[in-house]
């Protein structure tokens, strides 16, 4: 198989509307496919033409190099996982029944459909035992939108489709479900396209990005950092937008840079030791752990000496915490919020993994600046006095 | 994947409380409501001993002893319910399934005529009045004439709520069946209807109400029933027959919207 998608001169027309205008791609297996562009693009409708919730006007549709641009729709779509932004869950059906939506329609038995959900479950961070008896009005915003993912994923479906999955939560809950759902893709490996109209979020889930443009077709068809290093037309230029040095910034995961190591210490350790452990240190906080090695608070040397109390209720709770999966962009944001100046790296279990502070993000703007002028002096010619510009004031 | 600390916080977001899991439980919930619930059949079983104890303390002649005996007041209102109830359930089995009919995507262009229609029948009873008064000279007179005007006019409520509880389901939740590969079908039975109970069950209720209401015509078609009652009380000018006649209908029609009531809320889906 070479591809896991195929779209070939998709065309829809609507009564008196062009919707999408003759549309080819290869999506290769495993891959997340961004789609972004202006409202009224064609995005949602390229997406719905994938699982033929729209028929295409003209030009087929290939799945794992299978024409499915004629076959049984609904049979198709059961191949296909679909997440839209309303998030779609049934209000009279219990998480459980709703992630065994589609296994029920296959007809798996009952033994089978229960161990499915409990796994899903797991998958999505969530208590089996906790949510699978309640009903979707008894969840968060955001407990729903996992729950939705892990409804798509329930019959295993090579490919997914979302459209603007994170588009109905607020900013920080869009980061951490972002986040999560990239670890989720590494176990999981699904091929995804995923539409959004958000350039920062295309260029943090993309493998690959789509630009659409105002005339229903395919401006770009590219890899973030060939989009952002040589868009290929003004169009994408000004869809990227200003900023293009900072958007980079996305590009770098912090697992991919050296930690800082900072001082840290258990919360349970006797107060000498933790003295001792900051005065042997350069830092002005200490870093306390709880038994599983999940960071609670920073503590000064003022804290420390401060009369009796627990160790737990000093200092400043540890706020600004993220993942490996999180990008350099993610960190710097973290960063400026955080009252110590760095953000805390932990692994899956929450466990303290090292900080990063200013330093790693600026190497990273260096070495992608770099990057970038040696392309540029192997004769691209795109953009080169705007990126000088932006270059100069980030 | 397992939880971590980024999670967790999300988790902690306050979920909405848990719903009771029992009928009885959500029954319960609101003290409010208990009270509704308990007090409508006090007040109908008060009111009725109360016109009967006045009854048995009069001095009753033979026209009101003819009407007014355990015999002949039990049978109009079993003659009564009987007609209600097979009106009703023909309500149920035409309306309904005509309701969900006219919702699917082949009758589309005929849904504004019908809800047109049912809106213009709610809106003007007299209409249906009419209807029931024409109907002998069609049907002839008797229990069947009855059941068919009656059904014709209530058909009304129920068709229309059948329709608008379909049509209100969130297209985003149909667009999320069908992208999984339901067919239509089980789009229908699997979401649309159970999302459409409680307004399909809020016209039936109004049908049964009407239903009873309407069914004291019946008596001027010889189709029996509470409405001898008062109209022999009318035409024979005893008030104490006449006032039997309305006092039963009327807790009749309390009760039954009770007991439609306590049924509404225990098949309302749960998690609505
Ligand atoms: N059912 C329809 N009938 C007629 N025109 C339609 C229909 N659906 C979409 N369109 C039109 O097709 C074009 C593309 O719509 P589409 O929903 O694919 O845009 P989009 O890129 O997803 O936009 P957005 O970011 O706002 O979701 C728009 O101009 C829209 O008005
Ligand atoms: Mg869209």
């Amino acid at each position: 198989m070479e591809h896991m998608i195929r779209l070939d001169e998709l065309t829809k027309r609507f009564p008196g509307q062009l919707a999408v205008d003759s549309v080819s791609m290869d999506i290769p297996e495993g891959e997340i496919v961004v789609f972004v562009g202006p409202s009224g693009c064609g995005k949602t409708t390229t997406l719905k033409m994938i699982n033929r919730l729209i028929e295409p006007t003209s030009g087929r549709i290939f799945l794992e190099d299978e024409d499915v641009t004629r076959i049984n729709a609904d049979r198709l779509r059961r191949r296909i996982g679909y997440v839209i932004q309303q998030i779609g869950l049934f209000p009279h059906m219990t998480i459980a029944s709703n992630i065994a939506t589609v296994p029920r329609t296959l007809g798996w038995d009952k033994q089978r459909i229960a161990e499915r959900v409990d796994e899903l479950l797991e998958l999505v961070g969530m208590d089996p035992e906790a949510y699978r008896d309640r009903y979707p009005k008894e969840l968060s915003g955001g407990q729903n939108q996992r729950v939705g993912v892990a409804r798509a994923l329930a019959a295993d479906p090579a490919v997914m489709l979302m459209d603007e999955p994170f588009g109905a939560v607020d900013p920080i809950t869009r980061e951490r479900l972002q986040n999560e759902f990239l670890r989720l893709q590494d176990e999981v490996n699904k091929t995804i396209c995923f539409v959004t109209h958000d350039v920062d979020e295309a260029i943090k889930m993309g493998d690959r990005i789509a630009i659409f443009g105002d005339d229903h077709g395919i401006q770009q068809f590219d890899t973030p950092e060939m989009i952002l290093s040589h868009p290929a037309n003004e169009f994408v230029e000004d869809f990227l937008g200003s900023g293009a040095a900072l958007k980079r910034l996305h590009l770098r995961r912090v697992r991919e840079v050296a930690l800082t190591a900072w001082p840290a210490a258990g919360v349970a350790e006797d107060r000498d030791t933790l003295r001792e452990k900051l005065e042997d240190s350069e830092q002005s906080f200490l870093l306390l752990l709880d038994e599983q090695r999940q960071p609670v608070r920073w503590v000064s040397r003022r804290d420390l000496e401060r009369g009796e109390g627990r160790m737990a209720d000093r200092g400043l709770p540890v706020a600004a915490i993220i993942e490996p999966h999180a990008t350099l962009h993610d960190a710097l944001d973290e960063m400026i919020t955080s009252n110590v100046g760095c953000a805390v790296v932990v692994d899956r279990e929450g466990a303290y993994q090292g900080v990063v502070d200013i330093d790693p993000v600026m190497t990273a703007v260096n070495t992608l600046r770099a990057e970038l002028r040696e392309r540029l002096a192997v004769g691209s010619w795109h953009a080169v006095p705007t990126e000088t510009v932006e270059e100069g004031t980030s | 994947m397992s939880i971590t600390a980024a999670d967790t916080d999300l988790m902690q977001q306050p979920a909405p409380e848990a719903e009771p899991r029992s009928a009885l439980g959500r029954l319960l919930r609101d003290p409010g409501r208990v009270w509704g619930y308990i007090g409508i059949p006090i007040v109908v079983v008060a009111s009725w001993i109360a016109v009967y104890r006045w009854i048995a303390g009069l001095e009753l002649d033979s026209i009101e002893q003819r009407w007014l005996n355990a015999d002949r007041v039990s049978r109009a209102i079993i003659e009564h319910i009987q007609l209600s109830l097979a009106a009703t359930v023909l309500v149920i089995v035409i309306a309904v399934p005509l309701g969900i009919m006219l919702t699917r995507p082949f009758a589309k262009p005929l849904t504004p005529l019908f809800i047109g229609l049912a809106n213009i029948g709610q809106a003007i009873p007299s209409v249906g009045l009419l209807f029931f008064l024409a109907l002998p000279f069609l049907l002839g007179i008797g229990p069947r004439t009855a059941i068919v005007g009656v059904v014709a006019y209530c058909l009304l409520p129920v068709l229309r709520n059948t329709m608008v509880g379909i049509q209100q389901v969130d297209r985003a939740l149909i667009e999320a069946g069908r992208g999984m590969g339901l067919t239509r079908g089980a789009v229908l039975a699997r979401i649309e209807l159970p999302l459409a109970v409680p307004v399909i069950l809020a016209g039936i209720r109004t049908a049964l109400i009407l239903t009873v209401g309407t069914m004291v015509l019946a008596t001027f078609i010889n189709a029996g029933g509470l409405g001898d009652l008062i109209n022999g009380g009318i035409v024979n000018n005893r008030t104490p027959v006449l006032l039997t006649g309305a006092v039963l209908t009327a807790g009749l029609a309390l009760l039954i919207d009770w007991i439609a009531g306590i049924a509404e809320e225990v098949l309302r889906p749960r998690g609505l």
